[in-house]
């Protein structure tokens, strides 16, 4: 019984992950790629050691980029959805819609915010080509490290529920984990290569789109995976209701 | 966790829900786990700070979604 669940709701997540991978990729290609075009046609002005194209950019901005952004998305939903399955029922009393709500809130700050404030989305042509093993170490490394420490803060919310309450257990849960987000920000290495005339505005467009683009996956996962989790695992309302109606009767029962 | 500063008044409008045991979810993280990460490297690093497949065109295919989605990139 508990392991068909999983099985389903792993399903669901990974079809949760997609479709909010096509909002996603619709934000990206709206307010990305004409941020991501500017950027290389300042690169084009300037010292650039391309050479034979590989791939056109008509590609990489639709193909590419859905290849991309599709893939993240199920790949993320997977992962998601078994987070939700471990929290359905341990992180308070939350139904399945709230649960996963809650999961992709903290999934977005844990896996994105957290490291974005540290070492931000660059667009193309800003970030050295001689320093990316150094930049791909780092950024992996704060997100695995975000990503324990908020595993960690919710371990340590609900021990000490018992003894401060719900709400001060969260609010010490959530200092804890600020206090050693800010601990790491502070030890880890900088990283600044932007370019000296490269456009601020342009650059704070491609963050703010990157942001957007996240945003709009967690949040339309949460959405989207609650209502097929709650479908699966509340019990209708039995009997009484005509066949077509049901849908709308259980959701207004909540 | 972040409801109920209040004392729990006593009709409880959600029913409990008994969480799933972790040994039924083990076998699937563990599986999941690996597959999604692996996709997650081929979107996110692949042919740039390391390369399985020599060449640039993983890297140049998810180039666009690479720098949108905040991964470090050339």
């Amino acid at each position: 019984m508990n392991s068909i669940s999983v099985r389903a709701l792993l399903v669901r997540g990974m079809l949760a992950g997609l479709a909010a991978g096509v909002l996603a990729l619709i934000v990206a290609y709206l307010l990305g790629e004409p941020r991501v075009d500017s950027a290389i046609a300042y690169e084009d002005g300037h010292s650039h050691e391309h050479g034979v194209e590989l791939v056109g950019r008509t590609m990489q901005s639709t193909a590419g980029l859905a290849t991309g952004v599709l893939i993240y998305g199920v790949a993320i939903g997977g992962i998601a959805g078994l987070a939700v399955c471990v929290a359905l029922g341990r992180i308070g009393r939350f139904g399945p819609r709230a649960t996963a709500a809650l999961v992709s809130i903290g999934a977005l700050i844990a896996v994105y915010v957290v490291p974005f404030l540290k070492y931000p989305a660059n667009p193309p042509s800003v970030g050295d080509p001689d320093t990316i093993g150094k930049r791909t170490t780092l950024y992996f490394l704060m997100v695995a490290l975000s990503v324990l420490l908020a595993v960690a803060a919710t371990i340590l919310g609900k021990r000490l529920a018992p003894r401060l309450g719900n709400w001060y257990a969260t609010v010490a849960a959530a200092a804890a984990f600020v206090t050693a987000v800010g601990l790491a920000y502070a030890f880890l290495p900088a990283i600044n290569e932007v370019p000296k005339d490269f456009s601020a505005t342009l650059l704070w467009q491609f963050r703010l789109a990157a942001l957007a683009i996240q945003a709009t996956l967690w949040v339309s996962f949460g959405l989207v995976f609650g209502h097929l989790a709650e479908r699966l695992l509340s019990p209708r309302p039995a009997a009484a209701t005509t066949t077509g109606t049901t849908t709308g009767a259980a959701t207004a029962a909540h | 966790m972040a409801q109920s500063a209040i004392p729990a008044p006593s009709a409880p409008q959600v029913s409990e829900i008994t969480p799933i045991s972790l040994k039924a979810i083990a076998p699937w993280a563990a599986f999941i786990g690996i597959l999604a990460l692996i996709l997650l490297y081929f979107v996110g690093a692949e042919q740039g700070a390391t390369a399985l497949i020599s060449g640039e065109n993983v890297h140049e295919w998810v180039h666009d979604g690479r720098h949108l989605l905040g991964f470090p990139c050339h």
